[in-house]
């Protein structure tokens, strides 16, 4: 009797689902075909990337990696479409290196490697020894040694100034408190530099000539001036920007508006200008007879350019700040550069390290405009490799070569960037 | 007991300038001032001191002296005995003219990408995100000599399109040449045009205005009212009976036929560009130059802008467009009622910084020789009067007030589309 039912009393055995709905073709279905004005649009659009692709792919597969001559490429390709590589395996080095001594190329590089060993206590605190951090503040003096050489004495004395101004504020501050202590220093530091630096390296360079050779400024080209160019700037802006975003947070309404006046002034022309100002007048603004080469000219034009957009990005940094900072730093007691060296910059650092590396990733690509006042960079060097009579005539390929190489840069400093956005992200959205 | 007495009167000693905060700050400020005019007097006798040694007086009256070069690509009248001052101001004009150009492109690409990167359509989200990388993270003077390249190397010669069998012919109905020496457009003209009107005389300044424009923008103008006029009326009959008036005749006739009327009465006919001798004739000619430049400064800024839309999108919360769903309205009509007029708060700021970063960019015209303020004032002008210091100066100037210019209108129309709050 009571066997029978109405309805089912055990579970049917769970089903697959439909094949239509998952797997490649259920990820098709739901991504790709979801209706017919997708499909439609799906079509076009796989139509137009095997077109591209097949086009690039039979313009970059090219027997022509060994030629010596575009003429050379033309008789390879015999009429035919396509890439002359030849160019790139002649001249990659040069639009590397621009033209710095062949013998010499270990010196660039091992800056770099040593740059991303000076930046990695920055970069990624969490996973390197805290002790590298003296590397890093070495760093500034090792990287024009090697790079420019010269002898080992010049850095050392231009070093020691830090370290005599260092040692002058801890006996000062012992003897008269700390303002006359950093007046002190500074004075010291200053005196040494400008007085005692160079006879002492002089002296020294007579008693013990230990050195790399000299490379003039005009040997420098190809992506290593992009980079020097790019991390000097950013380095040195650092600092700047971060005392022009402060004198603009300020109270001080003559040190607000002399920093105001200077980041939107900077902000509001373009570059271009300005690296016009380091090749024509910046010889002209300083005492006569100072004659800086242009390089070192297009550095420090393009350190005030970038360190009035750090002051914005270091800005951003502090305004995300919530007041509870800075009035927990003030009832602490701590005095204005005691609140912002311990509480303040650490955090509005932190959370301006994505804007600082997009900074540099602008900075790093406004290094082209440089070839616009005759230096080498890898798009000069395009133009001069083109003035070479057996390449004369390639366009693709040099042009394609120099986005690369700037694209993986750049690609790969955004995606760092992104990442560390989202590992500083702490509000667990 | 208790006793009041009086605080002690404190004296002033030289050590409350540093150590009272109530003098501390204007100690600060005053030694801040003083440095920075000491730097700014050190600058000035440097400069004084070197212009002399050169012998050059610091003077801006090589403005009014005869320019002496062709600029090829102009807005107004130019020519080669004209002053530096009108070559400057013809060159600020392109300025002008590639950076509207340039900022309109980009914007409605900008969108547009934005918009597709978020599709769910999965392979042109891809295409998209390839695209924003691609011109993103390489240098914006390598897209303009780059496409450059591609006009001049890939387009055909004007020769091309001669004889009986040419290989190149034109586009769009025979209309537009497409040259590796630049694009040619059907120019508009008008048979019984009013002339023009003319502004400052002779003088450096002058420029003409064209009446028939006027009369154009007047046509118009009446049109767009008209047609305010008659939305309105039709809302108030919705408002009172509840049934709203087919208007949409009404609203084409108020729009198109006070144009069309103008125009038939002015004449208004095409100029089409035709192929004389060697090269095109008639029409307007955008020279390579101006194309390549406005081209790759609308590509890469497209890129983003579209990443600030993207952003914008994504930061309008989920129950918006749940919200709008659920009140029945389609995909595109959520999009474009609910989420990008909110967006829109989100993007200006940031768009408002891409237009000035596009205006500033223009400046690398002078790589492929587009004559804009940077080849003109600091480009000839520069090399043929030998005058740094003034020319860098006033170029940095101007500049400088286009960027003011640009962030205050953006800025002003920001607030006034600002979300109010309490």
């Amino acid at each position: 009797m009571s066997d029978i039912s109405f309805v089912r009393t055990e579970m049917l055995p769970q089903q697959e689902p439909p094949a239509t709905s998952v797997g490649v073709v259920g990820w098709m279905r739901q991504n790709l075909f979801s209706g017919w004005l997708n499909s439609a649009i799906t079509v076009i659009c796989a139509v137009f990337v095997f077109y591209i692709a097949g086009f690039l792919l039979s313009w970059a597969v090219s027997p022509t990696w060994a030629a010596t001559s575009l003429g050379e490429c033309r008789e390879i390709l015999a009429g035919h479409e396509g890439a002359c590589w030849g160019v790139i395996r002649d001249r990659w080095v040069q639009l590397l290196f621009g033209f710095y001594p062949a013998d010499q190329y270990w010196r660039p590089i091992l800056t770099f490697v040593l740059l991303a060993v000076a930046l990695a206590p920055v970069l990624f605190a969490d996973k390197v020894p805290a002790k590298l951090i003296y590397f890093s503040a070495a760093y500034p003096f090792i990287m024009p040694w090697l790079l420019w050489g010269g002898a080992i004495w010049g850095p050392l004395v231009a070093a020691a100034g830090f370290v005599l101004g260092y040692v002058v504020y801890r006996v000062v501050d012992g003897m008269a408190g700390s303002l006359a202590a950093i007046i002190a220093a500074v004075a010291a530091a200053i005196i040494w530099w400008l007085l005692l630096a160079s006879p002492l390296a002089g002296m020294l360079t007579g008693i013990a000539d230990i050195g790399l050779e000299p490379v003039a400024s005009r040997y420098f080209g190809g992506m290593m001036l992009s980079i020097t160019i790019g991390v000097v700037a950013i380095a040195c802006s650092l600092p700047i920007g971060i005392l022009l975003a402060l004198g603009r947070q300020s109270d001080l309404l003559i040190v607000k508006a002399i920093c105001v006046g200077f980041i939107e002034f900077i902000r509001g022309v373009p570059l271009i200008t300005l690296l016009f100002v380091a090749s024509t007048l910046l010889n002209i603004f300083m005492p006569p007879g100072t004659n800086f080469d242009i390089i070192m000219r297009v550095i420090i034009m393009a350190t005030l350019f970038a360190s009035a957009y750090m002051a914005e990005v270091i800005r951003g940094g502090l305004a995300a700040l919530p007041k509870g900072q800075y009035e927990g730093a003030d009832s602490l007691g701590l005095n204005y550069w005691q609140a912002q060296r311990l509480i303040i910059m650490p955090q509005a650092l932190k959370i301006s390290i994505p804007g600082i590396v997009s900074t540099f990733i602008g900075l790093f690509k406004d290094t082209t405009l440089v070839s616009v006042i005759g230096l080498l960079d890898p798009l000069g060097l395009s133009n001069a490799i083109r003035a070479d009579s057996a390449w004369n005539g390639i366009v693709w390929e040099l042009y394609g070569f120099i986005a690369l190489m700037f694209f993986v840069f750049c690609f790969s400093m955004s995606r760092y960037s992104m990442y560390l956005e989202r590992k500083l992200r702490t509000d667990h959205r | 007991m208790t006793t009041l007495t009086d605080p002690p009167k404190e004296s002033f000693r030289l050590s409350m300038l540093i150590y009272d905060t109530r003098y501390r700050s204007a100690t600060i400020q005053v030694v801040a001032i003083i440095g920075f005019m000491m730097l700014f007097a050190w600058l000035i006798s440097n400069t004084a001191a070197n212009l002399h040694d050169l012998g050059k007086q610091p003077s801006f009256k090589f403005l009014g002296e005869p320019a002496g070069y062709d600029i090829n690509q102009r807005l107004i009248d130019y020519n080669s005995q004209n002053v530096h001052l009108r070559a400057a101001i013809v060159g600020l004009l392109n300025t002008v003219l590639v950076a509207v150009m340039g900022c309109v492109t980009a914007t409605i690409l900008g969108v547009i990408i934005g918009v597709l990167r978020l599709s769910k359509n999965w392979l042109i989200a891809r295409i998209m995100t390839v695209y924003v990388e691609m011109f993103r993270n390489v240098p914006v003077l390598l897209w303009i000599v780059f496409i450059m390249a591609i006009l001049i190397e890939t387009l055909p010669a004007p020769r091309e399109f001669r004889g009986a069998d040419p290989a190149a012919t034109m586009k769009l109905f025979d209309t537009v040449a497409i040259t590796n020496r630049g694009i040619y457009i059907p120019e508009p003209l008008f048979s019984s045009s009013l002339g023009n009107l003319h502004f400052f005389g002779e003088s450096s300044l002058r420029f003409d205005v064209s009446l028939d424009l006027i009369a154009f923008l007047i046509a118009l103008a009446v049109g767009l009212f008209a047609r305010h006029k008659i939305n309105a009326r039709a809302h108030r009959i919705q408002e009172t009976t509840g049934v709203r008036p087919t208007t949409w005749y009404l609203n084409l006739a108020a729009v198109f036929v006070p144009v069309i009327v103008v125009l038939a009465a002015l004449g208004f006919h095409l100029g089409y560009p035709a192929l004389k001798g060697f090269n095109f004739a008639g029409g307007i000619h955008m020279r390579n130059s101006l194309i390549a430049l406005w081209l790759a400064l609308s590509l890469y800024t497209a890129a983003f802008i579209a990443e600030n839309v993207r952003a914008g999108i994504l930061a309008i919360s989920k129950g918006q467009t749940e919200a709008a769903s659920a009140l029945g309205l389609r995909p595109n009509r959520v999009m474009s009622l609910v989420v990008l007029p909110q967006a829109l708060r989100v993007i200006i700021p940031p768009l408002i910084s891409q237009y000035l970063n596009l205006t500033k960019n223009s400046s690398l015209a002078i790589a492929v020789g587009y004559m804009d303020l940077t080849g003109t004032l600091m480009g000839i002008t520069l090399n043929q009067t030998g005058r740094e210091l003034e020319t860098v100066l006033l170029g940095m100037l101007i500049y400088l007030g286009i960027s003011l210019s640009i962030s205050g209108a953006m800025n002003w129309y920001n607030n006034s589309v600002k979300l109010v709050e309490r």
